[in-house]
This record gives structure tokens, C-alpha cells and sequence, in this order.
């Protein structure tokens, strides 16, 4: 009988069924942050538990590390330091791997996670982190948790979860130039809405994900969550193992493995609760103009004149106008979303030789340190200063305000992360979603823009 | 975790789809290294006028008598959206919310409701629609026993909740240690695992 992905590692995972349909699944992997990593472990230490598996448990620097250069363990958000101090001495007491802030390897956890090959097909992986499920796109099953959950998995290597249905969102045709899986997965949810996956666990098929490398890959995956999906996940093809090659905690990549890892994918003519098609072949780049990512456009096209009025008084824009040609204040690349080399190279790509105009804030948070070295062997750093962009150090950086570094209250900010949630940036803060290609284009106008017409207006 | 059998309260509405759990708490109020020490923090940004001016904002439910002292909520669908953080959850336990009622719920928030002591009840959107206004009529009772609600000028109203989930719930049961007590099952499941799955046991990194 053919199965789906998600069938093949809830099998492969599951201990028992319970009675009310949810089920009891073995966790492979755990990675922690200092957020809330060092409350986890210490709720475990403080009752005498110990890790189930510590040699399966990971733990990085992320979400309120400063990424000016030259930082230590202090960061302008309030008390930065005593997170970051608490998560070390945390992650020592357990014995646990640490990407610490001066790590080579450092970065947001689920960049770091698959540039290590702690990530793997076939495995099921949590972290109290919502965008775990970007990892997905290597044929496995991620999901984010809260602590208490975390502390669940710490404890006992599992985690009981209601069992999601299965949607398969095929993508037909391909994707037209300039657009990108950002683009995809913002109509997607622009379409269905925010709440349109809620309950599945969704799978991205059909010849325009085929086309796509694992960088396009990782953003689809990355936004499932913002479609309210349990998860999002790609099957495990030849562009999978490529990426697969040389990373740390991965097995060598020899013809028998290689052939293992493929089956970590849905079998042909495997049943799905649900499948809906995306044209790929008629989409452009997309622009969210409200305050969820349901809320967004075709770059070009006017506000509806039924648009929520809660979201167009927050974003201070009226219905019936467009998004396009709105003066910015800031322009932001970087986050789990849009901040690995792809991303960067087709940023830079769009800003190589302009600038940006005076009184606008420009920055490149790369998504690690990895990611940040190989940008820079090629040079993007400097395409990036000469256009009057700041380069700076990894993390999740302003993807999200936490009281230290923000964009001024009331600032539109053009942004390639995913969540234009009210406050998101910062107080009052405007976002726009969009691409790296489109979000480099506005930087260099001033205005929202996207990449192509910017390439006719030269 | 606080047990819940039977609760009766005031519930407080929230007619919003897409309730984020930066509206719930914004990341900046999370400036201790605790779970607790939250509840002021709940819908910061919505509670207050400013994050620099603590002055109540009239115009929010929650500053509103009776409304003040809710334990429960009625809100729109995808409730809880976004990040993972449990603050929220945590935040919303603190003010002193035991129930929360909305068409849906994102997965993670709803599995943090249960696990912290908090109802996470769907109901239809036309039932929660027709709710929102009754809430200005008089407290709401839940009893899991009965799984029934009951609100000013309905007919008791019967629902369905995951088994395990509720019996949990009532007993303030830890699931970590009932998880443990389940250790042959799960040596059984890790040495199947690792026969299908050999790599799901890492080797040791940073190897030349």
C-alpha cells in the first residue's frame, strides 16, 4: 500500500496509539535555544530527571544575541546576558553540544541544524521554536513546541501529539523569473489563509518544488507555520543529497545510504486528506500590505476594497491603492525565511552598483556565521557596504523586537523574514513581507519596488 | 499543573481572528530568565497605552469591569498563532484565565493550554459568533465532567475534548511521568527505530 511521507516517519516513530487518536512518537533530535533552553533544562534538573538522550541534543545562540561586530554576550535587549550566561552553564551541566555566540558555526538553529547535518531525513526533530518545521524540506518530520512539551521530549526521548491529516500542495508548472519560493508560499497562504493548513501536516510536490534548490526549499518549509500547519516537509530527491554531502553530524553520504535517505519520500499514488494545486507558471512577486501573511498582494495590485480596516490603520494605508511605490524607512534581510547564501547572492545580485538612498536603514543579518563566511569569500559583504547596507553578525536578529534593537514606531520596513504581526519589529513598526530579490529592490529605490522593474527603470 | 473539573467565571470577548502570540505577550515583556512574573504582560500592547506608559487603555476588554477580572476568554479562529513561546500561555494562566474558547487554535499554543492548566475549547464558529455577545450577560460555566458549557441564554451546550487530554486535566496529571512509566514500550520503539533508522543516533560531530 503506497504511503505518504508523514505516514513512513510517524511509523517509523510511533510507541503506542492512544485511545483519542494521539499518539506517543520517539524524538531524534532537540535543539535548544537561549530563549527558553535553560528553563527546560533546569525544570528537568530540579526534579531529578535526567536527559534521555543526551547525545541526540543540541544548542545554539540565536534569538537575542546581538549581531553588531565584535559582540560579547551582551546585547541591547534587557537582561540579554543573563539568557545567554544561563543557557551556557545549563548546557554544560548536561554535557549538551553548544554553538556558543563566538562559534564558527553559530547561527539560528534551524540553519545550524541542517548546515551540521544534526537534520536528516527520516528523522522527527522539535525545538520551542515555531519555524522548526523549516527543516522539513529534508524529507523529515520538525515541528516547534513550547518549554513545558520540550521538557517532555528532554525527559523521555518522545511527545505525544495529535495526529495531523496530510495536505499535498503540488506546484505545477514553474516558477516565472524573478519569482521566488517566498513569492509561492506568501500566495499560498494569501489563498487558503492564514488558518489554511491548520490541522494538516503539508507536503510541497509537483515539478516547480523539483526545481528548486534546498535554499528555495528551506523557505517554503519555513512558512507552513504561518499557514497554522502542523508541519511542512519536501520528499528526500538527488537535490536532497546533494546537500547532504560532508556535514558534520551526518553519515557518509556512500551509494547505500544515499539509497536509504530516498526513501524518505511519498510513494507515487500515495493518498493525501487533501491536495490543492498552485499554477506556478502564472504567480509574481508577492508583498503582504497588512498585519498577518494572509494579508498580501501581487506586487502592483491595489489594497480590496474589502481589506480588513483594523490591519490598513495600523499599516496607515487605505483601500483601493497599492503597496507599490510607498515610501520605506528601513529595508531587512535576514531571518530563518530568506538569510542563507541563495538568498544573499540574489539580494546582492539587485544591489550591485546602487544605493541606497540617504535616511534609509539597510541591513544584511546572514541567517549564521557559516552562511556570513561563505557570503563574504565571495564578496557580497562588500557589494552589500557599497550600497549602503550594514553587514552584520548572525542570528535571529530584528525579526522580531525583544526591546533592544528595533526600527523606529510607525516605520514602514520592507522585510524578507515571515511575520508582519502587529509590534513584530518593534512598536508601531509597519512590515511588509516580501522576497530578498523585492526587498533589495526597495532598499535601492527608497519605495517598494520590485526587482525586475527596477532592471527597466536602469 | 492546577486541575480543572468544574469552572465558572467571567468570560471576556475577543472578536479577533488571528490572535498572535506577540499580541498575547510581546517578546520584549520576557525579560527574565522565569516563567513567571507574566501576567502584567498579557496583551501588552493592547492593555496599555504605550510600551513606556503603563496608563491602562480604557478601550480594551480586559481594563473593563467586569471584564478585569475574566478566567475566561471568547476569541476569534486561529487563536494563538505564531511563535511557540510559551509566555503566552504562561502569561495567560497568571491574569488568571482557565478557559479559552475559539473555533480554532494553532497546534503548539493549544498543546501549551493543556499542559499549563488551561481549557482550549473549539467550539463551531457560528456557536462562538453567537457567544461573543453573551458574555456580556453573565458568567460562562465549563464542567469537564459533563463536558458541557453553559452561557446566559443558551441551552447547555455539549462538546468534545481528546480523552487523555481531559482526563489529564482534571487530575492536573504530569505527562512526563506517566511518559516514563511507559519506558518498555519505548525501549521497544527506539530498537525498531534504530534498525529502520540507524543515523537517528548521531555520530559524534566535528570528526576530520
Amino acid at each position: 500500500m503506497p504511503r505518504t511521507l508523514f505516514e513512513k516517519l510517524l511509523a517509523a516513530h510511533e510507541v503506542r496509539r492512544f485511545e483519542d487518536g494521539t499518539a506517543l512518537v520517539l524524538v531524534d533530535r532537540v535543539m535548544l535555544h537561549e530563549r527558553t533552553g535553560s528553563l527546560a533544562l533546569r525544570a528537568l534538573a530540579e526534579r531529578d530527571r535526567r536527559l534521555a538522550a543526551p547525545g541526540q541534543v543540541f544548542a545554539v545562540m540565536d534569538h537575542i544575541v546581538s549581531t553588531a561586530p565584535g559582540r560579547g554576550d551582551t546585547s541591547s535587549v534587557p537582561n540579554s546576558a543573563a539568557f545567554v550566561r544561563a543557557m551556557r552553564d545549563a548546557a554544560r551541566d548536561a554535557g549538551i553540544r553548544l554553538f556558543d555566540i563566538d562559534d564558527p558555526d553559530q547561527g539560528i538553529s534551524h540553519l545550524v541544524a541542517a548546515e551540521q547535518g544534526i537534520a536528516l531525513p527520516g528523522l522527527t526533530m522539535v525545538c520551542p521554536d515555531s519555524h522548526t518545521c523549516t527543516l522539513g524540506a529534508l524529507g523529515m518530520l520538525a515541528w516547534g513546541l513550547g518549554t513545558s512539551d520540550c521538557e517532555h521530549v528532554l525527559a523521555t526521548e518522545t511527545l505525544r501529539m495529535r495526529l495531523p491529516k496530510v495536505m499535498q500542495v503540488w506546484c505545477s508548472g514553474r516558477l516565472p523569473e524573478g519569482v521566488t519560493a517566498k513569492d509561492l508560499v506568501l500566495t499560498l497562504i494569501g489563498r487558503y489563509g492564514a488558518d489554511g493548513g491548520a490541522g494538516y501536516h503539508i507536503e510541497y510536490a509537483g515539478p516547480a518544488v523539483q526545481a528548486l534548490g534546498m535554499v528555495g526549499r528551506f523557505t517554503l518549509c519555513n512558512m507552513a507555520v504561518e499557514f497554522s500547519a502542523f508541519g511542512g516537509a519536501v520528499g528526500v530527491d538527488a537535490t536532497t543529497i546533494d546537500y547532504l554531502r560532508d556535514r558534520d553530524y551526518a553519515p557518509a553520504a556512500t551509494p547505500a545510504q544515499e539509497q536509504r535517505w530516498l526513501d524518505w519520500a511519498s510513494d507515487p499514488d500515495a493518498a493525501f486528506d487533501r491536495r490543492i494545486e498552485i499554477d506556478c507558471n502564472t504567480l509574481s512577486p508577492m508583498v503582504t500590505w497588512g498585519t498577518s501573511p494572509a494579508q498580501v498582494l501581487p506586487l502592483g495590485v491595489p489594497v480590496p476594497d474589502d481589506a480588513d480596516l483594523r490591519a490598513l490603520d495600523y499599516m496607515g494605508l487605505e483601500r483601493g491603492k497599492p503597496v507599490a511605490d510607498l515610501p520605506i524607512d528601513a529595508a531587512y534581510i535576514g531571518s530563518c525565511t530568506n538569510a542563507r547564501l541563495d538568498d544573499l547572492r540574489a539580494a546582492a545580485e539587485v544591489v550591485r552598483g546602487r544605493r541606497v538612498p540617504a535616511g534609509i536603514t539597510a541591513m544584511v543579518v546572514p541567517g549564521s556565521t557559516r552562511v556570513r563566511r561563505a557570503a563574504e569569500a565571495e564578496g557580497l559583504h562588500e557589494v552589500f557596504k557599497a550600497a549602503g547596507f550594514e553587514w552584520r553578525e548572525s542570528g535571529c536578529g530584528l525579526c522580531f523586537y525583544a526591546g533592544g534593537e528595533g526600527f523606529a514606531p510607525g516605520s514602514r520596513v520592507i522585510s524578507t523574514t515571515n511575520r508582519n504581526f502587529q509590534g513584530r519589529q518593534g512598536p508601531g513598526v509597519r512590515t511588509h513581507l516580501a522576497s530578498p530579490e523585492t526587498v533589495a529592490a526597495s532598499a535601492v529605490s527608497g519605495r517598494i519596488r520590485g526587482a525586475l522593474g527596477l532592471a527597466e527603470a536602469a | 499543573m492546577e486541575p480543572l473539573i468544574r469552572h465558572e467565571g467571567i468570560a471576556a470577548a475577543l472578536p479577533i481572528d488571528n490572535i498572535d502570540t506577540d499580541a498575547i505577550i510581546p517578546s520584549r515583556e520576557m525579560s527574565r530568565v522565569s516563567r513567571r512574573g507574566l501576567g502584567r504582560a498579557l496583551f501588552a500592547n493592547w492593555r496599555y497605552r504605550a510600551p513606556d506608559d503603563p496608563t491602562p487603555d480604557p478601550n480594551f476588554v480586559l481594563n473593563q469591569p467586569p471584564f478585569d477580572g475574566a478566567s475566561l476568554l471568547v476569541a476569534g479562529a486561529n487563536f494563538g498563532c505564531g511563535s511557540s513561546r510559551e509566555h503566552a500561555v504562561w502569561s495567560l494562566a497568571e491574569f488568571g484565565i482557565r478557559v479559552i474558547i475559539a473555533p480554532s487554535f494553532a497546534a503548539i499554543f493549544e498543546s501549551n493550554c493543556w499542559g499549563n492548566g488551561i481549557l482550549p475549547l473549539r467550539l463551531d464558529a457560528d456557536i462562538v459568533a453567537q457567544l461573543l455577545p453573551a458574555t456580556a450577560d453573565g458568567p460562562f460555566v465549563v464542567d469537564l465532567e459533563t463536558c458541557t458549557l453553559a452561557a446566559p441564554g443558551f441551552e447547555t451546550l455539549h462538546f468534545d475534548v481528546p480523552a487523555r487530554r481531559r482526563a489529564d486535566l482534571m487530575a492536573g496529571a504530569d505527562a512526563i511521568d506517566q511518559t516514563l512509566a511507559d519506558g518498555a514500550a519505548i525501549a521497544a520503539a527506539r530498537v525498531r527505530r534504530n534498525s529502520l533508522i540507524p543515523w537517528a543516533v548521531p555520530k559524534t560531530g566535528d570528526t576530520p
